[in-house]
């Protein structure tokens, strides 16, 4: 009604010819995308860019990667060499974070631990995600009888007490970098396999994986590249959360005696070492270690937080 | 439900059995025999020993001695400790350690959930980053070093609790204080995002729109069902405070079990190391399935007899 009254409001008769151009009919271009599409993974980094604590998270972990690795390079102490004259030295311009009991220097102690500490994390959390995505997906690919047999498994590893199964493991292996690793991963793989598991039971009834069957896709390359890419989102973040409990484990061990033997610095071992050392007012043996124990693993649960949150595309705003 | 109970107990008995059996195999392949470790001189405790595990006898019928005694509740004797047994150190230890657990459990879950609700009321405000930050530190800071740095800061520098041992209440301030920050760092956490999840829900919009007070709302409406998910994590948790007193007992020389089993660790006692590693599992086996049970008599959405498979 009110469309006869508007001034503003053309009709087919006085609209102005040069408004309009000719466009060449190009239907690969018309088809084209105008904005750059967004991939799944894009997305989420996009969103985890915007998190500060998981952003923190990440700089603090690729230091400490960095110095793990050129830490012991740069410092001009070894870290095993004992100077029993420069016991308990307080952090000084010589040695930065001081010494420990035997004189050693603790700031190349310390990116040692780092080197062994990291590496007993990322190993397990490794092995954790290729056995449980094995088992995983296999038992929830078949379903059925399999799946059935697999998860009764698994129901039954899952209620061994970890810890107490990695203690007894130890005590009869003997304490070393692989035993250490072998112990964890011995039980540790149960909780992949089952986020594993949960989440293809859920992919596989999808439409798209019923019209890649309906072209005759192998089995194999359906698992491969249908539903293992759809799964990554909550392996990583289990990951990242398994990453620290080997660490912290790791550490756990040391305390009770089973730890990476002495000369080789494990953070655990460096700070169960310096348990008596603090109460005589040489904190900075302790401090350093426990300091680092505790910030890589604040900085995985906060970057595990983050990635949650931007892996899940059921939150995005 | 029944037979949701006895599938439970089927799987219980045979997580049991595994690690009874795990247990043996272990000791078994220990290089050489478990009890002729050095300084192990004392004629009568060798006899002894042989005589309980059978070491003379061939391995099927060690087996089934070793399944009849751990049956029995007999775990021989100590190598290390001539005149104790296994049992006696577990009968000294075990009222200490499961006082020390009970407390930790209790201060944990209620002081979690108290931080949960304060955050989850306050979503995004202070008092939600301030409890949300305690509970990141909580869950990265290992207990032994907590545990280190309360005695350093408050029996030490500033003597408000003794150092160690247990005796009393003040004794206990600062070894449960460092066992239980963890889990309630994990409590809180979970009660925030399940009341957070629980607070957009239409009943309690219905709730309000009674004019119900907010206090009622909390604890009779929104409580009952954001507690669920800290039910299903209790059995993980007690596992966790359980490793975790043997760091603790250590470090505060408390004479429950999880000192005497981390003695025999470094003694490398092998009696006392399975018994007790028996005992623990048993012990925590059977509290999970007792968490099973009591999540499918709460939750009246469980069905029982579904298929596993979410």
């Amino acid at each position: 009604m009110k469309r006869n009254q508007n001034p503003q409001h053309y009709n087919q008769k006085n609209v102005p010819d040069e408004w309009f151009t000719w466009r060449k009919k190009d239907i690969r271009e018309q088809e084209l995308v105008a904005r750059p599409s967004l991939s799944y993974w894009k997305d989420a980094w996009r969103r985890l860019r915007k998190n500060f604590l998981a952003m923190s998270g990440i700089v603090f972990l690729s230091l400490l990667v960095l110095m793990a690795i050129f830490g012991p390079i740069l410092s001009p102490y070894d870290a095993n060499t004992q100077v029993l004259s420069e016991q308990y030295q307080p952090p000084s311009a010589e040695h930065w974070f001081g010494t420990d009991n035997a004189g050693r220097d603790v700031f190349t102690r310390t990116w040692y631990g780092a080197r062994i500490s990291l590496f007993v994390g990322f190993m397990a959390a490794l092995i954790d995600v290729t056995i449980g995505i094995i088992w995983g997906g296999i038992s929830g690919y078949k379903g059925g009888r399999t799946d059935n047999v697999m998860m009764r498994i698994i129901e039954i590893l899952y209620g061994i007490p970890y810890l107490l199964v990695v203690i007894l493991l130890l005590v009869v292996l003997g304490p070393s970098l692989s035993t250490i690793i072998i112990a964890l991963t011995v039980t540790g793989w149960v909780g992949m396999a089952r986020i594993v598991r949960g989440q293809v039971m859920q992919i596989k009834n999808y439409e798209y994986v019923l019209a890649s069957k309906s072209f005759g896709t192998k089995t194999p390359r359906i698992i491969r590249r249908g539903l293992l890419p759809n799964t990554m989102g909550p392996i990583i973040v289990q990951m990242t959360l398994t990453v620290p409990s080997a660490i912290f484990a790791e550490a756990f061990l040391s305390f009770i005696g089973l730890g990476i033997s002495s000369p080789n610095a494990s953070w655990g071992v460096m700070a169960n070492d310096s348990l008596g050392a603090i109460l005589s007012g040489n904190w900075w043996t302790l401090f350093f270690p426990a300091f680092f124990i505790s910030f890589t693993m604040f900085a995985f649960n906060v970057l595990g937080d983050g990635l949650q949150d931007a892996l899940d595309p059921k939150l995005r705003k | 439900m029944l037979k949701y109970i006895l599938k439970k107990l089927l799987i219980m008995v045979l997580t049991l059995w595994i690690i009874i059996t795990l247990t043996f195999v272990l000791m078994v392949s220990v290089p050489g025999s478990p009890f002729n470790s050095e300084g192990n001189s004392n004629e009568i405790v060798q006899q002894n020993l042989e005589r309980h595990y059978n070491l003379d006898k061939p391995i099927h019928v060690q087996y089934l001695l070793y399944l009849k005694s751990v049956a029995t509740l007999d775990f021989g004797p100590s190598i290390k400790q001539p005149n104790q047994t296994v049992n006696d150190l577990l009968g000294r230890g075990f009222p200490i350690s499961a006082e020390l657990g009970l407390i930790t459990i209790i201060v944990a879950v209620i002081s979690g959930i108290i931080l949960g609700i304060l955050a989850a009321l306050r979503h995004n405000g202070v008092i939600d980053y301030l409890a949300m930050g305690i509970a990141v530190l909580g869950i990265s800071i290992p207990n032994f070093i907590l545990a280190t740095l309360l005695i350093q800061k408050l029996a030490v520098d500033w003597e408000f609790f003794p150092v160690a041992t247990w005796k009393s209440p003040m004794h206990m301030v600062l070894p449960v204080l460092a066992l239980a920050t963890g889990p309630m760092a994990i409590i809180a956490r979970l009660t925030r995002s399940t009341m957070l999840e629980v607070l957009t829900q239409d009943y309690i919009k219905m709730a309000r729109a009674k004019g119900l007070t907010p206090w009622k709302i909390i604890v009779k409406h929104a409580l009952r069902n954001a507690l669920m998910p800290v039910i299903t994590i209790m059995g993980t948790l007690l596992a966790g405070i359980m490793t975790g007193s043997f760091v603790i007992e250590q470090i505060f020389a408390i004479p429950g079990m999880g000192k005497y089993f981390v003695e025999s660790i470094n003694h490398r006692d092998f009696p006392v190391i399975m018994g007790t590693t028996v005992f623990y599992s048993a012990f925590l086996i059977v509290m999970l399935f007792l968490v099973d049970i009591a999540y499918g008599i709460l939750d009246p959405r469980i069905k029982v007899t579904k298929k596993e498979g979410e």
